[in-house]
């Protein structure tokens, strides 16, 4: 059972901070923004201790290299970790040591401190400070189990983005994608969960069964995900608490590529019955599937709007595929994608803004436009990039780069202005990534 | 009596030696005379292979030709080259229709995950239903697609994606 507070942290002897100053911030508007430089010392504890899950020293030392890795790979910040920098000792966590801090050349200060508690959690404290002002901007505490320290980590880096970008927080987060290992014609293929910076991995499939496509639940307690059990390629519905799972439906033929409503009530996904494939939902406790689509083209890869109003998917009615835009209910079908070549795996960006794709046009790219269709940009070049998905706040692409003659595929991330292009680090090769939700 | 059933006894004993007498063996008859016959040439000789066995997938790819049929970038239409093979397969199928197969829909990587195995039904229909349309009972046959999981051909080049967009009607062994 998880357990996690958010609290203010209320420490005794508080230097009164210095009158606010103009504020630092990282501006991200501009689309390439020179990285700001964050100092984040290892964090002290009040009082050494042994818990479950190490030495608060030690875990003093890993809190800090979490926040730094965080911070780093969104590619917005320069920053100068634990290793780059001096300890420090407990009572500076509250007084920090300006002089020496802008010596370093860093803008912003991340402070705090792991602390055991006499219940066998830990807290977390976590400061941040405007170097130049000499002034504290904002502070939080973070009560865990130890063997949710990371979490923790990733708490404090969310606290210090979103305070310094003014975007949502996203750090706090895991990923379910398909673990990829063998010969290009005969793959062996595992659902996998994860970290959103790859800690935490563990597979929940055994390789046994062609798995494709999972996508996890609005709440990140479910996944649905097709596979080919039994020679019957078909969509489950997977809990990860308990590890069991179901059809979505009873279906003669073939259902594949699935995705839940943002209120978790639906499932939206395809059959492909006699060589026409539609999309249809159905309720995601079971029922009848409700039909949206009719075209005799093929309809698939449908993703819903965040407010849940609309569905945005790929169909081919025209000739080749294209995105297009319909009502929840399968009214008012619109195409959206008038650009040259051909449009696919379209979804919609939690922030309601942006729907990323696929282009296929020589090679296949990851690009994105407005839900209008305008604003077209492509942000990436590799030879196969395709099925994107998005970080909670709308601002991070993940996708899937194969390598031409090896078939090898690799997570990777880009930011939406389409810099700061990485791997993401995964034990095997991997594909069909879906970032879950903030966790809370 | 002592004396009588010895006297038997002895007279039975002479009679059971002289049936146990070895006759003399027959004379054999003489051998033929040699065969004067020119020699036959050696005639080269393959394995020895047996007939495959009715309603197997080795008497379906002997009967048919090939259990595979190719389509174009995005197709999945069947030109002449397809209907030709297709029609050996109904026909064999047709006369062994207590064979359940399996028709794969397959397609090359350059597509997308969920359209290819959406195409790769596609192609799989449109094989059921030329089988159908010449005879073979629906009962026979299922469909699958595997979309771009599972080439045959592992390059990244046009050769491979020709062999990779494919149906293949899977007879068990």
């Amino acid at each position: 059972m998880k357990f996690f507070r958010l609290l203010t942290m209320a420490v005794t002897g508080l230097v009164a901070a210095a009158p606010l100053q103009a504020q630092i911030r990282v501006d991200i508007t501009g689309g390439i923004a020179a990285p700001m430089p964050i100092a984040i010392p290892a964090m002290p504890t009040p009082a050494a201790a042994n818990t479950a899950a190490g030495s608060t020293a030690a875990l003093g030392r890993q809190v800090a290299d979490v926040i730094t890795n965080d911070l780093k790979n969104s590619g917005l910040f320069a920053p100068l970790g634990p290793g780059s920098v001096r300890p420090v000792a407990f009572n500076q966590v509250v007084s920090p040591d300006f002089l020496y801090w802008g010596g370093t050349g860093a803008q912003a200060l991340v402070q705090g401190f792991v602390q055991a508690n006499g219940d066998g959690t830990l807290t977390v404290g976590c400061y941040l400070y405007d170097v130049f002002a000499r002034s504290e901007m904002t502070r939080q505490g973070f009560v865990v189990p130890p063997a949710q320290w990371r979490r923790a980590a990733h708490k404090c880096a969310d606290t210090v983005y979103t305070r310094l970008t003014g975007e949502g927080p996203y750090f706090d987060s895991r990923v379910v994608y398909v673990s990829e290992t063998g010969p290009k014609n005969n793959r062996t293929k595992r659902l996998a969960i994860m970290d959103q910076d790859g800690a935490n991995h563990r597979f929940i499939t055994n390789g046994q069964n062609i798995v494709l496509t999972p996508r996890y639940s609005p709440d990140g307690s479910k996944i649905v995900y097709m596979t080919f059990a039994g020679k019957q390629p078909r969509v489950y519905i997977y809990d990860v608490g308990t590890g069991t799972q179901r059809l979505i439906v009873q279906q003669a033929n073939m259902t594949f590529s699935p995705r839940f409503s943002p209120d978790g009530r639906y499932i939206v996904f395809s059959i492909a019955v006699n060589g026409n494939t539609d999309i249809y939902r159905v309720s995601a406790s079971g029922g009848s599937p409700q039909r949206l689509t009719t075209s005799p083209g093929i309809d698939t890869a449908a993703s819903y709007s965040p407010d849940g109003s609309k569905i945005v998917f790929e169909s081919d009615r025209s000739g080749v595929q294209q995105i297009y835009v319909m009502n929840a209910d399968g009214s008012n079908q619109q195409r959206i994608s008038f650009g040259s070549g051909r449009y696919a795996t379209p979804v919609w960006s939690p922030r309601g803004d942006l729907i990323a794709f696929t282009k296929i046009g020589g090679g296949f790219s990851i690009g994105v436009m407005t839900p209008n269709g305008g604003g077209e940009k492509i942000l990436t070049g590799g030879w196969q990039d395709e099925g994107p998905s998005w970080s909670p706040n709308g601002r991070v692409i993940m996708f899937f780069r194969t390598g031409q003659g090896s078939g090898k595929a690799d997570l990777w991330l880009v930011d939406l202005t389409g810099v700061n292009e990485r791997p993401v680090p995964t034990p095997l090769d991997g594909s069909d990534p879906s970032w879950g939700p903030l966790l809370p | 009596m002592k004396n009588i059933t010895t006297k038997l006894l002895l007279t039975a004993s002479l009679i059971a030696v002289a049936g146990c007498a070895k006759k003399k063996p027959e004379e054999l008859p003489p051998p033929p005379p040699a065969q004067t016959t020119p020699a036959m040439p050696e005639q080269p000789t393959g394995p020895v292979s047996s007939a495959p066995v009715p309603g197997s997938r080795a008497d379906f790819l002997a009967q048919a030709g090939s259990d595979t049929v190719l389509f174009d970038t995005d197709q999945y239409n069947l030109d002449s080259e397809d209907t030709a093979v297709l029609a050996k397969q109904a026909a064999w199928l047709k006369a062994n229709p207590n064979v359940h197969v399996t028709i794969e829909g397959h397609c090359d990587e350059r597509g997308t995950r969920e359209y290819n195995l959406a195409l790769g039904d596609r192609r799989a229909n449109s094989v059921k239903n030329f089988l159908v349309t010449n005879g073979v009972s629906t009962g026979q046959l299922s469909t699958i697609s595997y979309g771009k999981e599972r080439p045959v051909a592992m390059g990244s080049d046009e050769a491979s994606w020709a062999q990779n967009r494919r149906a293949v009607t899977v007879v068990p062994e």
